[in-house]
């Protein structure tokens, strides 16, 4: 077995150590938070005093939320940040989504993707993160995912807040001929404290545009903050409990037409025949469009379409990859491991050699390919005209979607104009084009009509960008007070991000190695002092790959949590001692541990018949924790509940992050209970949620969240409930049975 | 086919085909665009609406089967509704989409279940979100319940 990585590729060559450095300094000014106000359309009455936010003559403050909002509550938490340092009137805050561009690009969420320890802050650690910070400003994806939103908002915001509040009261200042440090400003009021005179800010926006932005700034303490911590209601509330929301699926224009489509089930297959002159006759079709690798069909409503489609005699031909299965993919990663060529993201001391004497402990584990399935089908309206286009769709990275569609037009980008509603789930689906690229096929079929393309259900779970399958086998040995004196791990799956990336970017060379591939299972907290982990990347062609909410933490994390367990039980430990004896350089995960001990009540014992499992791990720059408790009640497992203490930093809005840990946990629950997506004959089998189950109110169990107290950078948020809860049901399952589970879903 | 609809309580002709689902009747031709398309086969039910006070699975439906009776979709809650009031206080939403079903499943189980019980709460709410918002919705109902649903919707 080869232990050294040959494939040492790297995502740009520029961006290692010294190419990022080269590169860097002569080219790259400091970040500019502010950016350019012009970018923000402007109403006869507004200014705008940065990138960020316009101030209206009647005090309405917009600001401009560069990521979009699918339930994880950034059109709030974000705005929180402005409102905060600017001491806005929380209430005359509107929100808009941000236009595209470069200042409003998500930096963070790319530095998460240098592979190197997080805790590493050393020479290489700082470089690599620099070089990364310089590449991702370059691309400048102004995409929502990687639980980064408020990370990467964090100083930019608060920036373009305090900023701002400085411009009012310079300009109050000079009206009133006084010195800015006599000024206060409260609820979007500035007062002169010595004679009690007040301006609201919508009297000065107009006088505070006019000055050059302050260059020094100073935030405020926590003990200042009137927002920032507290559960201010999300604003999108109301309109998603109404009807009022729009999502990308209800525009709705004029004179408008409804597609439906239905591609090659074999991935990779090519459209061989279609009976069209029937298509044509069918009820309320329109026009037929063929595609390279489908069909559409476009109507007068979207069920005609749908109808036609189903009615069709359509063949395929599914090429070389008629066979593929996911059962093939498991033979090609268990042959590469046999050739063993990985790439070492972590090597610590010496596992090789600690590994050579006995006892060694193995287990091989593995998780299956998943699907999104988005509540809101894939969907994109476009009407294509002579000199231009328009395009509503939900989607996470409008800077993409943009470059990608005017790509596909022959038009420049500024000929394209994308509209970014409200998105009926993310989750990882949302920054694919393949739907809008369909849809400027099938609109441009009809030049001047608006067309809306929806997937239908069985589409959505068919031609999905699936959580790639993965393989993990680990080697450990205990010392004799049965401490980890060696720990092997080696992963087996495709490079994700890359695949992901090649269609973001297909002009584009892009290859790893992909962090997210080790994301949960290198760079741990637990200190062992030898320990390795390597990653086999091979390629799941033409299966299409992407990211699913949590990304290698959904899969890594079940895998090393639940083969802690097995080491506890091999060293007759308790499992939260066990994990503690390993943290004691951690303080926060050791405290975090402990909280939970507490909340659970883990030392005090259950009804029979119960048992609890415990899972924790650190992501996107969060400590999570979870206890399940489960039963096992006439051969079914039961879930009832769900402890989980999170310590993300300091917490924006409390209730916001309390939802996004519910849902992270019902997501991962039921991507640990139900979630398998099979691939035979080179196709999806699961065409609906009659066999790709979510869990339903009467399976979900009770959940209860903690927040630990910090000061602490924020962490992310809306992927760190997901990870935690398959390895603590699994871990649970073997206290209760005593038979351990290593593959997903769980089944007893 | 010529078809006299009641829907919100106002009446509306359409010239459609007998088996097209009430869902795209709203959607494509009424622009109600409220009521949502999950999965075209009943099992989501994100386009729940009420037929004579029923919940009913409107992407499954045939128009023709709405005929003589009043469809009521989330549109005609308003906002004020109890369960809508409830669904606000307990930050109900997520992404959203799965809600206007959600909130019309519940304001049907109230009236048949005015203080319903967890369990009946399970066996009335079927309706899927991918959010995870149900321990949410579950606590909106107990607190629409507590409320008293006095409207009639």
């Amino acid at each position: 077995m080869k232990f050294s990585g040959s494939r040492r590729r790297f995502i740009l060559a520029g961006a290692t150590l010294g190419g990022g450095l080269l590169i860097g300094y002569g080219l790259f000014k400091p970040r500019d938070f502010l950016g350019d106000p012009q970018l923000l359309p402007l109403n006869a009455d507004e200014v705008a005093l940065s990138a960020w936010l316009k101030i209206a003559a009647d005090g309405t403050i917009t600001v401009a939320v560069p990521r979009v909002e699918m339930g994880q509550g950034v059109h709030t938490a974000l705005p929180m940040l402005i409102a905060e340092e600017l001491d806005a009137d929380w209430t005359a805050i509107k929100v808009t989504q941000a236009p595209i561009a470069a200042v409003y690009g998500n930096i963070v969420g790319m530095v998460d993707t240098t592979p190197i320890d997080e805790a590493n802050r050393g020479p290489v650690g700082v470089s690599m993160r620099w070089a990364y910070a310089r590449l991702a400003r370059v691309l400048s994806i102004q995409i929502t995912g990687g639980s980064s939103s408020v990370r990467d908002a964090w100083l930019p915001m608060r920036t373009a807040g305090a900023t701002a509040r400085l411009m009012l009261l310079e300009a109050a200042a000079l009206r009133w001929n006084v010195k800015v440090g006599e000024l206060s400003a409260h609820a979007s009021v500035i007062t002169h404290t010595g004679s009690g005179r007040t301006f609201k800010f919508g009297e000065l926006a107009g006088e505070a545009a006019k000055l050059t932005p302050p260059t020094q700034i100073d935030f405020k303490s926590s003990t200042q903050y009137t927002l920032l911590g507290k559960a201010i209601p999300r604003v999108d509330i109301p309109a998603k409990t109404n009807g009022a929301a729009r999502f990308g699926v209800d525009t709705y224009r004029a004179d408008m037409l409804f597609a439906a489509i239905k591609a090659s089930p074999v991935f990779g297959g090519v459209l061989k025949s279609v009976d069209e002159e029937a298509l044509r006759k069918a009820p309320g079709v329109v026009h037929v469009v063929k595609l390279d690798d489908a069909v559409a069909v476009i109507a007068e409503t979207t069920w005609h379409a749908q109808q036609a489609l189903n009615a069709a005699a359509i063949e395929f031909d599914g090429g070389a990859y008629a066979k593929r299965s996911l059962a093939g993919i498991f033979d090609d990663y268990a042959r590469a491991m046999a050739v063993g060529d990985f790439f070492g993201y972590e090597d610590i001391g010496d596992a090789r050699s600690a590994l050579t004497k006995d006892p060694v402990i193995q287990a091989e584990y593995r998780a299956p390919l998943l699907a999104h399935a988005c509540l809101e089908p894939m969907n994109c309206t476009v009407r294509v005209d002579v000199d231009g286009a328009e395009i509503w769709c939900g989607n996470q990275a409008p800077d993409l979607m943009r470059m990608n569609a005017a790509h596909a037009l022959s038009f420049p980008q500024e000929k394209v104009t994308l509209h970014t509603p409200y998105l009926g789930g993310g989750f990882g689906h949302r920054p694919e084009p393949s739907t809008m690229l369909q849809a400027i096929k099938i609109a441009q079929a009809v030049p001047g009509r608006t067309v809306k393309l929806t997937w239908s259900r069985a589409e959505d779970l068919q031609h999905d960008t699936y959580r790639p399958p993965a393989l993990a086998r680990f080697k450990a040995r205990l010392d004799a007070s049965g401490n980890i004196a060696a720990w092997l791990h080696q992963i087996t799956s495709p490079d994700g991000v890359p695949a992901t990336m090649a269609r973001w970017y297909p002009q584009l060379p892009l290859a790893g190695p992909d962090r997210t591939s080790v994301d949960g299972a290198a760079f741990l907290a637990y200190a062992i002092a030898n320990r390795r982990v390597e990653h086999c990347a091979v390629a799941v062609d033409p299966l299409p790959i992407g990211v699913w909410r949590s990304v290698g933490h959904s899969t890594n994390l079940f895998f090393v949590e639940s083969f802690m367990d097995e080491l506890a039980l091999a060293a007759a430990r308790d499992p939260i001692d066990f994990r503690l004896r390993h943290l004691t350089a951690r303080p926060r995960e050791s405290a975090l541990l402990e909280r939970l001990r507490e909340i659970s009540k883990w030392d005090t014992a259950l009804p029979s018949g119960r048992a609890r499992g415990v899972a924790f791990g650190n992501a996107y720059g969060s400590i999570v924790g979870q206890v399940a408790e489960v039963s096992i009640v006439g051969g079914a497992l039961r879930v009832h509940r769900v402890l989980c203490v999170l310590d993300c930093g300091r917490v924006i809005n409390p209730d916001i992050v309390a939802a996004q840990l519910e849902s992270g946990i019902i997501f991962g629950l039921t991507a640990a209970l139900y979630g398998e997506v099979h691939y035979d004959q080179g196709r999806i089998k699961q065409n609906n949620f009659g066999d790709y189950r979510l869990l339903s109110m009467a399976d979900t169990p009770e959940i209860i969240t903690h927040l630990i107290d910090s000061d602490a950078e924020p962490g992310g948020v809306g992927e760190v409930g997901t990870p935690a809860v398959a390895p603590a049901v699994a871990n649970a399952i073997a206290a209760l049975t005593g038979s351990r589970l290593r593959s997903l879903p769980l089944r007893i | 086919m010529s078809i006299t609809l009641n829907i919100n309580g106002m009446s509306r002709q359409l010239d459609v085909e007998p088996e097209l689902p009430l869902l795209w009747v709203l959607r494509d031709k009424l622009g109600l665009t409220g009521t949502k398309f999950g999965c075209g086969i009943g099992a989501c039910g994100a386009c729940t609406v009420h037929l004579d006070g029923q919940p009913v699975r409107s992407c499954s439906l045939p128009v023709e089967l709405a005929r003589g009776k009043a469809v009521t979709t989330i549109e005609d809650l308003g906002g004020a509704h109890p369960v809508q009031q409830a669904w606000i206080a307990a930050q109900v939403p997520q992404c959203g989409y799965c809600q206007s079903g959600m909130i019309m499943a519940a304001v049907a189980l109230l009236k048949a279940h005015p203080a319903p019980s967890d369990t009946e709460i399970d066996q009335g709410i079927t309706n899927l979100c991918r959010c995870g918002t149900y321990p949410r919705i579950r606590r909106a109902i107990h607190a629409a319940a507590g409320a008293k649903v006095d409207r009639d919707a």
